[in-house]
């Protein structure tokens, strides 16, 4: 899957956590989930298991520590995926 | 992990313990009672002249029990490294607790992962009659 395609499924997910002082367009490959779009850990939980289930996939706690971004999303999903 | 070392390892004392005894717990979920006392601090004022149990006293008792008290046993050693925070809740109820009522809450999981645990919590009264419906989360992370 390419990244655009990745994003396009992942976009969504990440939107139903956003604070309501966020918006969906605040969101970019670049966007820190929990600093930059405010997502707190306990959402940041259900964002990841949502995103096993889309691409049933599973994270393990390494994954879990590097995720800080989407952009770092994508590549966890991409090499879990090849 | 017995029933008693999980209450001993609660950071709450009073007048915020909640927890009386805690009969069962193991990895799908936890059952423990508590008893509202009477002269509790929260009846002076709610309501005036008219003492009922607060829904965040119920709700806390809910979590102190349903959550707290099963994170510590899913968590199991390492407990007194563990920063705990409360971080979703979602309860209806279904009807009032008196002054010196015993309630019993039972949890079950709806999942434990990356430090976060996710459960579904009821509590009954004495009849055994449906007193709240909830579902509740909390995160521990280490310090």
């Amino acid at each position: 899957m390419t990244t655009e395609e990745i994003y396009a499924q992942l976009k969504p997910i990440v939107t139903t956590y956003l604070p309501e002082d966020v918006s969906e367009s605040d969101i970019t490959l670049d966007s820190d989930l929990t600093r930059e779009l405010n997502i707190n850990s306990a959402h940041l939980v259900d964002v990841v298991l949502d995103v096993e289930d889309a691409f049933d996939i599973e994270f393990d706690n390494a994954d879990m520590e590097r995720l800080r971004t989407l952009n770092d999303a994508v590549a966890i999903i991409q090499k879990k995926i090849a | 992990m017995t029933e008693d070392e999980i209450i001993a390892l609660l950071p709450y004392s009073e007048p915020f313990l909640f927890v009386d005894t805690l009969e069962s717990v193991d990895e799908q979920g936890a059952k423990g009672s508590y008893t509202f006392k009477e002269d509790s601090y929260f009846y002076k004022g709610h309501f005036k002249d008219n003492p009922v149990t607060p829904g965040v006293m119920l709700s806390e008792c809910m979590a102190q029990i349903g959550l707290v008290c099963f994170g510590i046993y899913l968590s199991g050693d390492i407990t007194l490294e563990m920063q705990m925070a409360f971080t979703t809740l979602h309860v209806d109820f279904y009807l009032p607790v008196f002054p010196g009522e015993r309630v019993t809450v039972v949890s079950e999981r709806m999942y434990f992962r990356f430090g976060k645990l996710k459960c579904k919590v009821r509590m009954t009264n004495e009849k055994e009659e449906v007193v709240a419906i909830g579902e509740m989360s909390g995160m521990m992370k280490r310090k």
